[in-house]
C-alpha cells in the first residue's frame, strides 16, 4: 500500500478486511445491545465445561458480556486457569474495577475485565469482598497489567492485596486520609454565591 | 595622518544634517566635564526620543520579551502550545516559552491545579526572580471550574500564588490567551506609571 | 533536576538518582520519572503519575448521564470525540437505544478526523522531542485545519459535548461536506508532506530505531494497547476484531509494525492517519439523510444493571464500564484509560537504554496525563 518503498520493504504488514459494503442496509446498528454471538456464547459452554462445580448464578450473562463469580479464595487458581488454558487464553487484562456496596449489602464487588486477543472473547470476572476486611488475592504475578489498578484500588478504596503490602500511593499523596473512591466520602462542599 | 577635509575626493558623513545644526559631532565635549546630554550623538539622531523615567522604560522593554514558563497542567495546555504554535504564533509579542523557571517572566497555569501538584507549583513560582507575574488559564486555574466537588482540586490558584490576569473558558482559546498576555502587557506598563508616585514598581506580595 | 547518590546494589559504582518531572517540558504533562543511572545507562524507573488526579469517576456518580459527556470531554483531551463516543455508546447499549444512521456516520467522520488531529498532536511533539522543531510547525497546521472544522461543526475547539445519548446534539452545517472534501485533501497533502518530512531523516532514524524495545507478549501483558501494541507486531485494534458503532462497514487496513521500537510506534501512527482518511472519505460517500438523534428522555434512566464497552481511541483500548441502579444518575463509572496502561510498560521499555532517549521512548507511548490520572 502506501508504504515508503526503499526501506521498509516487508516491514510493514497491512490487513485490509474485506466487507461487503453493500449489505448495509440490512447490518442493524451495533450500539444496541444484541444477544450473545458465537465467541461469546462458545466461551459461556467452554466455562460451563471447565468448571462444572459452578452453579447457574456463577456463569451468568450480562448484556452481551459473560459474567463469572468467583470466592476470593479461588481467585488465583482460576486466572492462572483462564490464562493458560488454551480454550480461554485471556492474556490480557483490560481492567479492575471496585464497586462499593457498603450501604446495601457490606460488600465491595471486584470486577475484573479480561479479554483474549486470540480469540477476542471477553470476560467480567465478580469478587466480592466483605466491607470490614476487604482483601484480595493479588494477581499481579499473573498479569503485570493488574500493578497499577491494584494501587488505584488501594488508594481510592483502601481494598488489600495479599502479597502486596505496603503499596505506595498512586494517584493520591501521602498523608491523604480516607478513601476517596467509597460512597461514604464527601465530596468537596463548596459556597454557592 | 591628516585629513584634508576640504578634498574633493574625501566624503566625511556627519550626522548633524538631521538636526540641521551646524556642528561637527561631539563638539559639547569639553574633558573633565563629562558627555554633556544636550549635545550627545544620541539627541542629534534621535532628538528626544529617549527621554523616559527609568522605571517606564524597563517596563517597556519587560513587557516586549515576556518568557513564559512552559509549564502544561491539563487541557488548555494544548491550547496553549497551539497559540505558540504555527497559526498563531505567539512570537509575534515577544513571549517565548522557556523550559526553566529561572529566567522565566511569566508563569502561565494552564489546567487543573491539584492538591500534590501544590508544593510543586509554589516551588517553581519561587525560583522564578522577580518581577514575575501570573496567568491563570482557564477556569479550573481561576476557580476549580467543572471539577468544583473534587476532593483532589484546588479550587482556584490563586489560593496557592498570587494571579494577575485571568483567563476565562474551558479551555481558553488560543485568542483569548493572546488578549490575556496583551492585557498583562498593559498591566506592567500601568504599573510602571504608578509606581513613580507610590515609589517602588512592584508589588510587594507578602503585604497583600 | 536534582540529583542524589545511592549506593548500587549490583556494583561498586555508585548509581545516579535522577528526578525528572513533574515540571518538565518533555514529560507531556505533570508526570514524574525517578530514574536511576549507572553512568549512561538506566538502572531502574519508577513512574510516579496523580499529579493530575481531578476524582472524574466520583464526580460522574453525582452527575446525570447527559451532564457526564462533558467530564469525558477532560479525560483524553487530544482525543475528545472519541471519549464521548465511548460513554454514549456505554450508555445507548444500556438502554437499547437505537442511533439513527446519519448521526452514526457524522460520529465516525468526526471521531476519525479527531484520531488525525491526535496523532498530529503526536507528530509535532516527538519531532521535538527528538530535537526537530519544524515537525511541530506542520503537525499543529494541519490540526489547525481540523479544529476549524470541528468548531463549525460543533462550537468548539476541543472540548465539543457534541456527541449525546442516542445521537449527536445537532445536524451538521450545510457545507459540511464540501469543507471536509476540501479538508481531506489538504491533511492529504500534508501527513505526505509530514512523513516525507521527519521519517526517513538520518539522525530521526539513528535516535529511534531500536530504541525501547518491548514484545509484543510483553507489550500484552502490561496491557499495552493501541498504536503501541501494534508496533510490536500483535494485529490487535477494537474498531477491528470487536467493532462498535458502524466500523464493520468499511474498508481499512490496521497498520502494524515489525521491532516494537520506538520508531515503529511512530510509524504505525503516520499510517493510522492515512487510514482514518479512508474511513472518512468512505463514510462521506455514504453519509445518508434523516435524523440526527433518537427519541430519548432528557434525564435518562438505564435499567439497573452494568455494562462494559471497549472501544479504539486515538491512544488503543479506551473501557467504560458502568453501573446503573436505575436512577437518573450512574452507581458507579469506571473508566479503562488505554495511557495508564500503557505507561505502565515504560519500566520495560526503558530498562538498559541511555539516560538521553528516556524522553523519546516516554513520547512515543504518547500518553495524556488527563486520563492517566483522571
Amino acid at each position: 500500500m502506501m508504504l515508503n518503498d526503499h526501506l521498509m520493504k516487508g516491514h510493514y504488514t497491512i490487513t485490509t478486511r474485506n466487507n461487503n459494503i453493500s449489505s448495509k442496509s440490512e447490518t442493524q446498528s451495533s450500539s444496541v445491545a444484541k444477544p450473545l454471538d458465537q465467541k461469546e456464547s462458545e466461551l459461556l459452554k467452554n466455562l460451563k465445561l471447565a468448571f462444572a462445580e459452578f452453579s447457574e448464578t456463577e456463569v451468568s450473562v450480562s448484556l452481551d458480556m459473560v459474567v463469572l463469580r468467583v470466592e476470593p479464595g479461588r481467585l488465583l487458581d482460576i486466572c492462572e486457569s483462564l490464562k493458560s488454558n488454551p480454550k480461554f487464553s485471556f492474556n490480557y487484562l483490560s481492567c479492575i474495577t471496585v464497586v462499593d456496596y457498603e450501604e446495601q449489602e457490606e460488600i465491595f464487588e471486584m470486577v475484573y475485565h479480561l479479554v483474549s486477543i486470540d480469540y477476542h472473547h471477553k470476560l467480567a470476572m465478580k469478587v466480592s469482598l466483605p466491607s470490614n476486611s476487604p482483601v484480595v488475592p493479588s494477581i499481579f504475578k499473573i498479569w503485570k497489567s493488574a500493578d497499577w489498578f491494584e494501587r488505584e484500588a488501594h488508594d481510592l478504596f483502601g481494598i488489600q492485596f495479599e502479597g502486596r503490602e505496603n503499596l505506595p500511593p498512586l494517584l493520591l499523596y501521602e498523608g491523604f486520609e480516607g478513601y476517596p473512591g467509597r460512597k461514604s466520602f464527601p465530596f468537596h462542599e463548596y459556597e454557592e454565591w | 595622518m591628516e585629513i584634508d577635509e576640504n578634498s574633493p575626493n574625501i566624503h566625511i558623513p556627519r550626522l548633524d544634517g538631521f538636526t540641521g545644526i551646524e556642528k561637527p559631532l561631539g563638539a559639547g565635549y569639553e574633558p573633565g566635564q563629562g558627555n554633556n546630554p544636550a549635545d550627545s550623538v544620541f539627541n542629534r539622531v534621535l532628538p528626544n526620543a529617549l527621554t523616559a523615567k527609568s522605571d517606564e522604560l524597563f517596563a517597556l522593554a519587560r513587557k516586549s520579551s515576556l518568557w513564559t514558563l512552559s509549564f502544561g497542567l491539563a487541557c488548555c495546555a494544548i491550547e496553549m502550545i497551539s497559540a505558540h504554535a504555527s497559526h498563531h504564533d505567539l512570537d509575534r509579542f515577544g513571549v517565548v516559552t522557556w523550559p526553566s523557571p529561572r529566567q522565566a517572566d511569566v508563569m502561565i497555569v494552564a489546567g487543573t491545579v491539584v492538591k500534590k501538584m501544590a508544593d510543586p507549583i509554589k516551588l517553581l513560582y519561587e525560583q522564578m526572580p522577580d518581577p514575575k507575574w501570573v496567568i491563570a488559564m482557564g477556569s479550573c486555574a481561576t476557580n476549580g471550574g467543572p471539577y468544583y466537588k473534587s476532593y483532589s482540586v484546588v479550587m482556584g490558584v490563586d489560593h496557592l500564588i498570587p494571579v494577575d490576569v485571568y483567563v476565562p473558558g474551558c479551555p481558553p482559546r488560543p485568542e483569548a490567551l493572546i488578549y490575556g498576555v496583551m492585557q498583562l502587557q498593559e498591566k506592567i506598563k500601568n504599573d510602571a506609571k504608578r509606581s513613580f508616585d507610590e515609589g517602588s514598581l512592584h508589588h510587594n506580595y507578602e503585604e497583600q | 533536576m536534582q540529583v542524589h547518590q545511592q549506593a548500587s546494589e549490583h556494583s561498586d559504582a555508585i548509581d545516579l538518582m535522577i528526578n525528572m518531572g513533574p515540571q518538565h517540558p518533555s514529560t507531556h504533562g505533570v508526570f514524574r520519572l525517578v530514574i536511576w543511572v549507572d553512568g549512561e545507562r538506566i538502572v531502574k524507573v519508577e513512574p510516579h503519575i496523580g499529579y493530575l488526579h481531578r476524582g472524574s469517576e466520583k464526580i460522574c456518580e453525582s452527575e446525570q448521564y447527559n451532564q457526564i459527556v462533558t467530564l469525558f470531554d477532560r479525560l483524553d483531551y487530544v482525543g475528545n470525540l472519541n471519549n464521548e463516543l465511548a460513554f454514549c455508546l456505554a450508555v445507548e447499549k444500556l438502554t437499547e437505544t437505537v442511533v439513527p444512521e446519519r448521526a452514526e456516520y457524522i460520529r465516525v467522520i468526526l471521531c476519525e478526523l479527531n484520531r488525525i488531529a491526535s496523532h498530529m498532536l503526536f507528530y509535532g511533539v516527538y519531532g521535538l522531542d527528538a530535537g526537530a522543531t519544524t515537525p511541530m510547525l506542520y503537525g499543529f497546521r494541519e490540526r489547525e485545519r481540523v479544529q476549524e472544522l470541528f468548531e463549525s461543526v460543533t462550537g468548539a475547539r476541543m472540548m465539543h459535548n457534541y456527541i449525546r445519548i442516542g445521537g449527536v446534539k445537532e445536524d451538521v452545517p450545510a457545507d459540511f461536506e464540501k469543507n471536509v472534501r476540501k479538508l481531506l485533501g489538504d491533511l492529504k497533502k500534508g501527513v505526505e508532506e509530514c512523513d516525507s518530512l521527519l521519517s526517513q531523516n538520518e539522525m530521526f532514524l539513528a535516535r529511534t530505531k531500536g530504541v525501547g524495545i518491548i514484545s509484543g507478549d510483553d507489550a500484552l501483558d502490561y496491557g499495552v494497547t493501541g498504536p503501541a501494541l501494534r508496533a510490536s507486531g500483535v494485529v490487535e485494534d477494537v474498531r477491528v476484531t470487536d467493532p462498535y458503532s458502524i466500523y464493520e462497514r468499511f474498508d481499512f487496513g490496521i497498520p502494524v509494525g515489525s521491532m516494537g521500537d520506538c520508531w515503529d510506534r511512530y510509524f504505525v501512527r503516520v499510517e493510522e492517519m492515512r487510514e482514518s482518511i479512508k474511513i472518512i472519505e468512505q463514510a462521506l460517500a455514504e453519509l445518508p439523510k434523516g435524523e440526527i438523534s433518537a427519541k430519548v428522555r432528557r434525564i435518562v434512566r438505564p435499567p439497573a444493571g452494568d455494562v462494559f464497552i471497549r472501544t479504539e481511541s486515538p491512544r488503543g483500548d479506551l473501557g467504560v464500564y458502568i453501573v446503573s441502579d436505575g436512577s437518573d444518575k450512574p452507581y458507579r463509572v469506571k473508566v479503562r484509560p488505554p495511557s495508564f496502561a500503557n505507561l505502565q510498560a515504560l519500566e520495560s521499555m526503558l530498562k538498559d537504554t541511555y539516560i538521553a532517549d528516556a524522553v523519546l521512548v516516554l513520547g512515543s507511548i504518547d500518553i495524556i496525563m488527563g486520563e492517566v490520572d483522571r
